[in-house]
């Protein structure tokens, strides 16, 4: 190995099958209870509609399953193991407690069609959380409804789009930086509008005077990142929010970057009209491998009467209950509530951190970012030297002038035992390497971080093709991509038919 | 704060070596006018045990303790111990979408176990890595079959879930699909003939849920052929996945779109939860939602990655398929984990106990009340019409802490006073006894009432 670092040691990992090659008929890792009420004829119930098989699902026995489920967990890397610098998507720590709390009995198994006088704890939580996220984004109102980032989109823009029907024209376009995430043209699209591009300027900030020039009254709103995908806080975006009131259109604001504000600065104070957040990315909810997230959608008081529904609201006597008698509201966008098990977590959070924590942990998460810049400038380019807010963006110019690219680097830093910042996004950025530390990484991980990225970089000096055969310590070397999608494989078959 | 690993001699340190005075400095690029001077006004930083303690309060006003008989897209089956010791290890809690394959292989694996099993249970040939739920899934299911087929009008019946419906609808408006709706015969099924007049050569697909909200289990195959013969596809979307342990998959649907919670997935007031889609192998470059596949590295071995990616919004943008990023997957692994451990013979005793429960409580039901919808076959829910209004009945049941059936009321007006009443291999007999004997006593009082009035008018 060339160069290696502190921060890891190669060290025996266990092979494991499909589960489907370890079964064998007989097995079994359940027993059910005796049956209370008569047997029944499924035949004679069912007729033609019973299933007499399940094809291939396995038998396999309890143990099988805990070292099956266990090795394949030890083949990934995860936040309890180290920084995990993905640009844009806060991998942060995700405390314990909020795992605990969302499994108490009582919450963990609530129907969400129970009467509302035995539900009184589910709605005082959504009540809870909605207030401390509406404080914390300076907006008006809130749906917790959205099950994820893209979702909470969605639901922003239909929102956007009701309201400038109730003023009699729906408006054809949405405004979208070149530097957005991809999920916002999707979004624009699947609300019917037209997406237009805005160029960023040489700052890497929304071009003002190129915005007064395509703003016009066709545009139904202009979906801003703050901070953008580059860390660079907009700082005309007071002047932003004029240019599309005053032909009336409205500023959705992307919350993924919401983690370097909370406790600083509050959107809804800069003239943002509605916005999502990522409970999964600023308050700590498990990734999970992907997923369960949480969008809820914040607005002003002009969009509150489109919110999907049900809301909750306070009844004369006290209690809290569902409100469905919303005639202007855009409607539902998921069945029941939201993924409430992510408001119990998100708001476990708040309460773990309270104003002082919350502002902190902002600082920390900027702080971390900038320490990166300033230890890794001059190693790699810096495509623009506007301050960053909690994540910095090199570019791979230099290491491609050895024929070395983003991608080929997050490889090799795998190999020194972090997981790789976010490769090639922005797209304004030729070749991004996109770092946000968080505030979760103690100084001692990110002088680690950077002794790697430095080593990297050397080793691309040194003996490029090295670092372009990475990952040289993984369990399996580069996967072939492009034989997975000519000749999709996506699932397990039995070998003889 | 103790989440943040940082003592102020490693700030101070820190704020040196960027070459600024203050953290102040570090947030000069948010024009001064709109930095917080003060603190947000929520709650006090706390101690963890008084967060336990705050959510244990709301545990406690939220029906702890009680055995429910409802159903209708949210079911209370058994959840094996394991899952939880699983899905809470830090190395699939704390990771992340796994882009970053070689480094992610047992997310990937586990993705490809789940696609596998789901295609197998669903019937399909293959199925993607999630949805976020069943309703959402089912309109990203109408969105597809629109795509496939270059058409925009979908029939829907009225037997699917409601709120299923109320999203289709918020999510069909702007994209130009007009929707028609179909009701249902007195079998329970789909009204046949309503179905045939309403799928035209413009519709794309027809959507039905099998077994539908009512519980009955739909003729799958009719429905499909009465589809297929227009052009138009079939997407059956299933709200309760223990089913498919003993009914028929839906093997002529060319998509379905199915909320996984049964398996394995707390009810957690509504979610998370875990929509999946399964389709024809000729339509998976439609299909939304992330993908894992089988390739090999350099040297030839086995391993998974991302696939077809640019179905997706991270590469086509406004092109995409969809504009989903994040799904369900740590959820998606609690249902893998659930149909591994009850597998080929365990799914199949289960949903064969639900059916036995659902079967005595409707045959006791009916002894005192009216069970519509006999016709066709049910799985474990079904519907009971009662002379008294069902939230009156079900306030009774609450004092034996038992949770009645949904009324339909406000869903079904033309049902009356009728509820809708799920059992699970969790409902135990004496449960189903004691609501039988509280409907009873209803009826009881009600007969004895309208005798007296007519005693009276004599």
């Amino acid at each position: 190995m060339k160069h290696m670092t502190r921060k890891a040691t190669r060290h025996i990992s266990q092979n494991e099958n499909l589960i489907f090659e370890k079964s064998s008929p007989g097995k079994a890792a359940w027993r059910l209870p005796p049956l209370d009420v008569p047997e029944v004829d499924a035949a004679k119930l069912l007729g033609k509609q019973e299933r007499k098989d399940l094809g291939d699902l396995p038998e396999v026995s309890e143990i099988e399953i805990i070292r099956h489920f266990t090795r394949l967990s030890t083949w990934n890397y995860a936040i309890d193991l180290g920084m995990f610098p993905l640009g844009s998507c806060t991998m942060k720590y995700n405390p314990r407690v909020n795992e605990f709390v969302s499994r108490i009995e009582g919450l963990a198994n609530g129907h969400p069609y129970q009467p509302m006088k035995i539900s009184q704890g589910a709605l005082r939580i959504i009540k809870t959380l909605s207030e401390c996220l509406i404080e914390i984004t300076g907006m008006d109102a809130i749906t917790l409804q959205p099950a994820a980032g893209a979702h909470g989109e969605l639901t922003g823009l239909l929102m956007v789009r009701a309201y400038h029907e109730s003023k009699g024209n729906p408006r054809k376009k949405v405004l979208i930086p070149d530097s957005a995430h991809g999920t916002n043209p999707a979004t624009a699209a699947m609300v019917g509008y037209a997406v237009e591009n805005l160029k960023s300027n040489e700052r890497g900030m929304v071009d003002v005077a190129a915005l007064a020039a395509q703003m016009n009254e066709d545009v139904a709103a202009l979906m801003v990142t703050n901070p953008n995908t580059l860390g660079v806080f907009e700082q005309e975006i007071h002047k932003i929010a004029e240019l599309m009131h005053a032909k009336g259109g409205l500023l959705y604001m992307d919350g993924a970057n919401m983690n370097a504000l909370v406790g600083k600065a509050r959107p809804g104070e800069f003239g943002v009209d509605v916005m999502h957040l990522n409970l999964h990315k600023t308050f700590s909810t498990p990734h999970g491998g992907g997923g369960p997230g949480s969008g809820p959608v914040a607005v002003k008081k002009i969009l509150e009467p489109f919110l999907p529904k049900p809301t909750v609201i306070s009844k004369p006597d006290g209690t809290l209950a569902f409100d469905y008698d919303r005639p202007q509201s855009v409607g539902r966008v998921r069945a029941f509530y939201g993924n409430f098990g992510m408001f119990i977590r998100a708001l476990a959070y708040i309460f773990a951190n309270g104003p002082d924590g919350l502002r902190q942990t902002t600082e920390d998460a900027v702080l971390n970012a900038n320490y990166i810049r300033k230890g890794l400038e001059g190693v790699y380019d810096l495509p623009y030297d506007t301050p960053s807010m909690h994540e910095v963006v090199f570019s791979d110019k230099i290491q491609s002038k050895k024929g070395v690219r983003t991608m080929d680097l997050a490889k090799r830093l795998i190999d020194y035992g972090f997981h790789p910042y976010t490769t090639a996004f922005p797209l304004i950025v030729s070749g991004a390497l996109m770092i946000e530390p968080t505030e979760s990484e103690p100084k001692e991980e990110l002088d680690l971080f950077i002794e790697a990225m430095k080593s990297m970089a050397e080793e691309v000096e040194e003996d490029a093709q090295f670092v372009l055969e990475a990952p040289h310590n993984t369990r399996v070397s580069r996967l072939d991509e492009t034989q997975a999608a000519r000749k999709p494989v996506l699932r397990w078959r039995p070998e003889h038919p | 704060m103790r989440y943040l690993p940082k003592s102020p001699a490693d700030r101070e340190a820190m704020l040196k070596a960027i070459g600024v005075r203050s953290m102040d400095d570090l947030f000069a690029p948010i024009p001064a006018e709109y930095r917080l001077s003060g603190d947000l006004n929520i709650p006090r930083q706390m101690a963890e045990s008084e967060i336990v303690d705050w959510f244990k309060l709301r545990a406690k006003e939220n029906a702890e303790g009680y055995t429910s008989f409802l159903g209708a897209g949210a079911y209370f089956h058994y959840r094996p111990v394991i899952i939880d010791a699983l899905v809470q290890r830090g190395e699939f809690l704390t990771s992340y979408t796994p882009y970053q394959a070689e480094f992610a292989q047992g997310t990937l694996q586990a993705i490809f176990e789940f696609q596998t099993m789901i295609s197998e249970l669903t019937g399909m040939d293959l199925a993607n890595a999630s949805m976020y739920d069943g309703s959402t899934g089912a309109a990203e299911a109408v969105m597809m079959a629109c795509r496939i087929t270059g058409r925009s009008g979908a029939v829907i019946a009225r037997s699917v879930h409601p709120e299923y419906r109320e999203v289709l609808s918020t999510y069909a408006t702007h994209q130009g699909i007009p929707v028609k709706t179909i009701g249902f015969a007195e079998s329970g099924r789909i009204d046949a003939k309503e179905l045939q007049q309403a799928v035209t050569d413009q519709t794309a697909c027809v959507l039905i849920q099998s077994p539908n909200f009512f519980g009955t289990v739909e003729d799958v195959e009719a429905a499909a052929e009465i589809a297929h013969a227009k052009g138009a596809l079939l997407v059956v979307s299933i709200a309760e996945a223990a089913s498919l342990g003993i009914i028929e998959p839906p093997r002529t649907a060319d998509i379905v779109s199915m909320e996984a919670q049964s398996f394995g997935v707390p009810l957690g007031f509504g979610g998370p939860y875990c929509g999946v889609l399964a389709t024809k192998e000729k339509f998976v470059r439609q299909m939304p939602g992330r993908l894992a596949g089988q390739t090999v590295d350099k040297k030839g071995k086995r391993g998974f990655v991302l696939t077809l990616a640019t179905r997706e919004q991270h590469i086509r943008r406004e092109k995409a398929t969809s504009n989903i990023c994040t799904n369900q997957a740590l959820v998606a692994l609690m249902v893998n984990i659930f149909m591994t451990v009850y597998g080929k013979v365990g799914l199949r005793e289960l949903a064969k106990q639900n059916l036995a429960k659902a079967a005595y409580a409707a045959d006791q039901f009916g002894k005192q009340a009216k069970v519509l919808f006999g016709g066709a076959p049910r799985f474990n829910e079904f519907v009971v019409q009662t002379s008294e209004d069902p939230y009156a009945i079900n306030s009774r049941l609450l004092g034996h802490k038992i949770v009645g059936g949904l009324p339909l009321e406000r869903l079904y007006p033309e049902l009356g006073h009728a509820a809708l009443w799920c059992c699970t291999e969790l409902t135990t007999r004496s449960m189903i006894d004691t609501a039988v004997g509280l409907v009873a006593e209803s009826e009881r009082a009600v007969r004895s009432m309208k005798e007296a009035e007519e005693e009276v008018t004599l």
